[in-house]
């Protein structure tokens, strides 16, 4: 591993003085020390920030949740105001890594998680996210866990989390501080496509950090679930996963969020496949049909063209799970 | 796959190697592990689990993966079981950790330690400090009762001996008696 020079945060402000380009802030570690140990992240500079006050859950100011960017995927998990009103989230979160590391990771780490494509993991094989310009050994090489949308010629790694599945189909706001000052960033607009530049995925500019994670007020009478398909029952990432918040009266589905998880380069949400659902009649031939819009005209590769019908029916099953009667 | 054609492969798309950087001070710390206050100035690189091993001697926990896919180093850091290899031991300051020679003795093993010997949740042993710092653990987490809960939480442990049923009878065991 590199040398790099490390210090404690006393204060947000503190951390920020120190950061930007080649420093990192480490909460959880759980990305970022996998990461260094491999040579991926080589920071010059480490930000311990985990005595900053940013744990707290409770409720936001403007109404809804706020989530310290510190709390712990397992306190999140489990918190009585998670289970309450945002049980996909506390589903999304127990379905991803293990007890040990959920008690670890963080709210803000996991928005930022990196991809698992093999090849950005190893220094010596061609990546334009980890090196831009050296190509990606992922087109025509092992891909069956990397995306089918959202994907470019340059780069088609699947973005890893459960959480920001889930908090895409809550529709979160993340709140970033900087040197330039305090700002709030719609979910769907958080996460940047790979383009011509898959080194950049999200917003967050050098030295920024983020603060909290807030939910909006829950939909009253809304039912939701978090269906996660992979290669074994646990402790794996996702090959295809559906969050879906669903309000449904009489048969009729009113309010339907949904995002879909392994498939895409980012946390993967179509609002016309919501528009398409949106006050009809429930029926399992309009959910395949919202399915249909998120996956027409995807680009897969031979090695993960399987997720095409694997994605199609895993949104077709959460759906029927979400509206069916109680 | 010979290493000859994998050494080459690397060569041909290897970057520059990044100029040096100098060797940064060493980091102090304070924390408790086992009861014992300890203080050491470490180099910032060093895991909270190499630390443990190469540092203070405590060999029980040990190196599996090295990356938080194994859980053969799961540690308590303040209560709570975490993957020793993923955190510098700087980030410890205060921190209070239990290894597997804190949880019990041979004279007093802990519950669930006594309770891998009377089922046999084991076999060749490796895993074994890190299967028993995490079911213990559990035993203050929300489980549902059955053994498909504990299995669903004890995932982040793996066995290549395939001991698991016996894992899980001993996870049961502790907690049925309550």
């Amino acid at each position: 591993m590199n040398f790099f020079s490390f210090s404690r945060a006393a204060s947000v402000a503190d951390a920020l003085r120190d950061a930007g380009a080649g420093a990192k802030f480490v909460a959880g570690g759980t990305t970022l020390v996998d990461l260094m140990k491999l040579d991926v992240e080589t920071p010059a500079v480490v930000i311990d920030i985990n005595r900053l006050p940013l744990a707290e859950v409770g409720p936001a100011p403007e109404g809804g949740l706020r989530i310290g960017a510190l709390a712990r995927n397992s306190d999140v998990a489990h918190h009585p105001a998670v289970v309450r009103d945002y049980p996909v989230l506390a589903e999304a979160l127990l379905s991803g890594a293990s007890a040990q590391l959920r008690n670890m990771a963080t709210t803000g780490g996991n928005l930022v998680q990196r991809t698992r494509c093999v090849y950005f993991r190893d220094t010596a094989s061609a990546c334009n996210k980890r090196v831009p310009g050296s190509g990606c050994a992922a087109i025509g090489g092992y891909n069956r866990n990397l995306a089918i949308v959202g994907t470019s010629e340059h780069c088609i790694a699947s973005h890893p989390s459960d959480q920001n599945v889930a908090l895409t189909a809550l529709e979160a706001t993340v709140q970033i501080t900087g040197a330039r000052g305090d700002r709030s960033v719609p979910i769907g607009e958080f996460y940047l496509l790979p383009g011509d530049t898959p080194e950049r995925e999200t917003v967050l500019e050098p030295g920024e950090m983020i603060t909290s994670v807030t939910l909006p007020p829950p939909a009253p009478g809304a039912r939701s679930t978090y269906l996660k398909l992979r290669d074994r029952a646990s402790y794996e990432f996702a090959l295809a996963s559906a969050a879906v918040v669903a309000t449904v009266t009489n048969g009729t589905l009113e309010r339907v969020r949904i995002a879909m998880g392994g498939i895409g380069t980012k946390p993967w949400r179509n609002r016309d496949a919501e528009l398409a659902l949106e006050g009809k009649r429930v029926s399992a031939e309009r959910f395949a049909a919202a399915a249909q819009i998120i996956l027409s005209g995807v680009k897969p590769q031979p090695g993960n063209a399987f997720k095409v019908e694997l994605g199609k029916r895993c949104l077709v099953h959460a759906l029927k799970l979400v509206t069916a009667e109680a | 796959m010979s290493g000859q054609a994998l050494v080459s492969a690397s060569a041909a798309v290897a970057t520059e190697a990044p100029p040096a950087r100098p060797a940064p001070p060493g980091i102090d710390i304070v924390f408790t592990v086992n009861g014992k206050r300890v203080e050491a100035t470490l180099d910032p690189r060093a895991t909270l689990l190499d630390t443990l091993r190469e540092t203070l001697d405590l060999t029980g926990t040990k190196k599996g993966c090295d990356h938080g896919q194994c859980g053969a180093c799961t540690v308590h850091v303040n209560g709570r079981r975490v993957n020793a290899c993923l955190s510098f031991a700087v980030m410890h300051d205060g921190d209070t950790i239990t290894t597997i020679e804190g949880l019990g003795t041979p004279e007093h093993l802990h519950p669930m330690q006594a309770a891998f010997v009377a089922q046999d949740g084991y076999q060749c042993g490796y895993c074994t400090p890190g299967q028993i710092m995490s079911a213990a653990a559990l035993l203050s987490e929300p489980c549902g009762p059955a053994n498909a809960d504990v299995a669903e939480l004890m995932s982040g442990n793996i066995c290549r001996c395939g001991a698991y049923q016996n894992i899980v009878a001993a996870v049961q065991s502790v907690r049925q008696r309550g």
